[in-house]
């Protein structure tokens, strides 16, 4: 059985374990969230040992090098010494730029950085206050078109960082930001394929910037953007995306309402429900959906049903913390508990912009 | 000579055709989809792709073994020779689809019922 050894403590890990797995059995806190290797909560730096390329799937060259590794993905096939992530690796500072509002509740915050960030749109950051409150956020720009981060943040009841982001943060405030990370963006080839894209709330903004990104890449083939909210003014940057849509006449601006009240040239319901019963077939179809958990994997299997490859089908499910499949003593204990903390420090945040991120360098 | 079962039935690509018709017929399939709910639909279709390399025949990646511990949880919810027999005719209306010959049919199903009790955990 491979040994884990740990800031000086050695626990066996099982054939059928992950190293995060085995550590939280054994009582080791390392801090984790979505234990689908999106997050990246739960990075460990393996100092002794073989690791395996699965385990660094998604992580930079950068930190690929030097044995950074995701603990939820790790399998190790011997003895392994790892350590926590170093906060220096990781996160680099930003400086607020300017905060505005786009609707009721959704501000957009855009970031200067001292050297330009090489990421795709559509990508999220991790960003990091003083104070060692992190949660993530998409990336609504487009590399090379704007000039900085820019993300959208919707204010959540309780929610500690979007509460800042919309109300006390001021231009000039200092955050430091990890990223990019995930895999939902646009690649080029293909330029005719059409391009499905589906959000709800601000999981429109790395829609956005993927459409803005296909459109400069030269994209033909037809994209259409449905966005849905709950009530009208939460279909924020209509304008815009109407504007966008009179540039390119390959690219189409689908705004549902799902609530009661929907006003001019919006579609009633549910964005998903609206662009799968638009669309009876998805086969060489290219899909994009963000926002909402239920709602991505909703649209990731109805798009695979409707004939769209798998390898076609992308998602950013804005995910809280999962804490499921914990050790299953301390798991019923304390999972009341836990995910009442959980949620008091990232509010359901289905609708919203952040997944929440544990501080991996709070100990 | 004899070419191999998985060599008469197209190799990979075909492997790869199939499982794009079968998994979506389980998953559309309400006596079974509950089975194959798993978020991680990428992992899922590369199961299902490693299952049917196996009944063609194919580089032996997939074994009697793993059949059971992968199964061993859908046991527990309640897998039974129904879903068992559900699942083996998605599998041949996949391969009559893809307008496989009768005679491969019938050998690649051969192979698929030969699985049943590491399947099913028996």
């Amino acid at each position: 059985m491979a040994k884990i050894t740990f800031e000086g403590r050695t626990v066996a890990c099982r054939p059928d374990e992950t190293v995060l797995d085995a550590l939280l059995r054994n009582g080791v806190e390392l801090p984790f969230s979505c234990k689908k290797a999106t997050c990246l909560t739960c990075l460990v730096r393996v100092t002794e040992g073989t690791v395996p390329r699965e385990a660094q799937a998604g992580l930079t060259e950068t930190l690929q090098v030097q044995g950074y590794t995701l603990a939820c993905q790790l399998r190790p096939t011997g003895s392994i010494t790892i350590e926590r992530a170093h906060t220096y690796d990781l996160f680099s500072p930003a400086t607020v730029e300017s905060i505005e509002p786009l609707a009721q509740r959704v501000v957009r915050l855009r970031l200067r950085t001292p050297t330009p960030l090489y990421y795709r749109a559509g990508q999220f950051v991790n960003l990091r206050r003083g104070d060692g409150l992190i949660r993530s956020y998409s990336l609504a720009s487009v590399p090379r078109q704007d000039p900085l981060l820019e993300l959208h943040v919707r204010r959540q009841d309780n929610g500690a960082m979007s509460s800042w982001l919309t109300g006390a943060a001021k231009p000039g405030d200092h955050v430091e930001f990890q990223g990019p990370n995930g895999s939902c963006f646009y690649v080029s080839g293909r330029p005719d394929q059409p391009l499905l894209l589906v959000g709800t709330g601000t999981g429109a903004a790395p829609l956005i910037g993927i459409a803005r990104d296909a459109l400069a890449d030269g994209h033909t083939g037809p994209i259409a953007f449905y966005h849905g909210t709950r009530h009208p003014e939460g279909l924020y940057l209509r304008e815009a995306l109407e504007a966008l849509a009179l540039r390119h006449l390959n690219f189409r601006y689908i705004p549902c309402v799902s609530g009661p009240l929907a006003l001019r040239a919006t579609r009633a319901g549910r964005a998903h429900a609206v662009a799968l019963n638009d669309h009876a077939s998805l086969a060489g179809v290219r899909v994009f959906a963000c926002g909402q958990p239920e709602m991505v994997h909703t649209v990731r299997r109805q798009a695979y049903l409707a004939g769209a490859s798998l390898a076609d089908i992308h998602g950013d499910p804005f995910d809280v913390r999962d804490l499921r499949a914990t050790p299953r003593a301390t798991a019923e204990e304390t999972a009341g508990e836990s995910n009442a903390a959980a949620r008091r420090d990232a509010p359901p945040e289905s609708a919203g912009p952040t997944r929440s991120f544990a501080d991996p360098f709070s100990r | 000579m004899n070419a191999s079962l998985y060599e008469r039935i197209g190799g990979a690509p075909a492997v790869n055709a199939a499982v794009d018709l079968f998994y979506r017929k389980v998953l559309a399939d309400k006596r079974v989809s509950a089975f194959f709910e798993d978020t991680d639909m990428d992992r899922q279709r590369a199961k299902q792709a490693a299952f049917l390399t196996m009944v063609f025949g194919g580089p032996k990646t997939y074994t009697g073994k793993d059949l059971r511990a992968a199964h061993a949880p859908l046991v527990k919810k309640g897998l039974n020779e129904a879903h068992f027999m559900a699942v083996a005719q998605l599998l041949q209306s996949t391969l009559e689809e893809l307008g496989v010959a009768n005679s491969i049919v019938k050998e690649v199903m051969g192979i698929a019922a030969s699985t049943i009790d590491d399947v099913l955990n028996r």
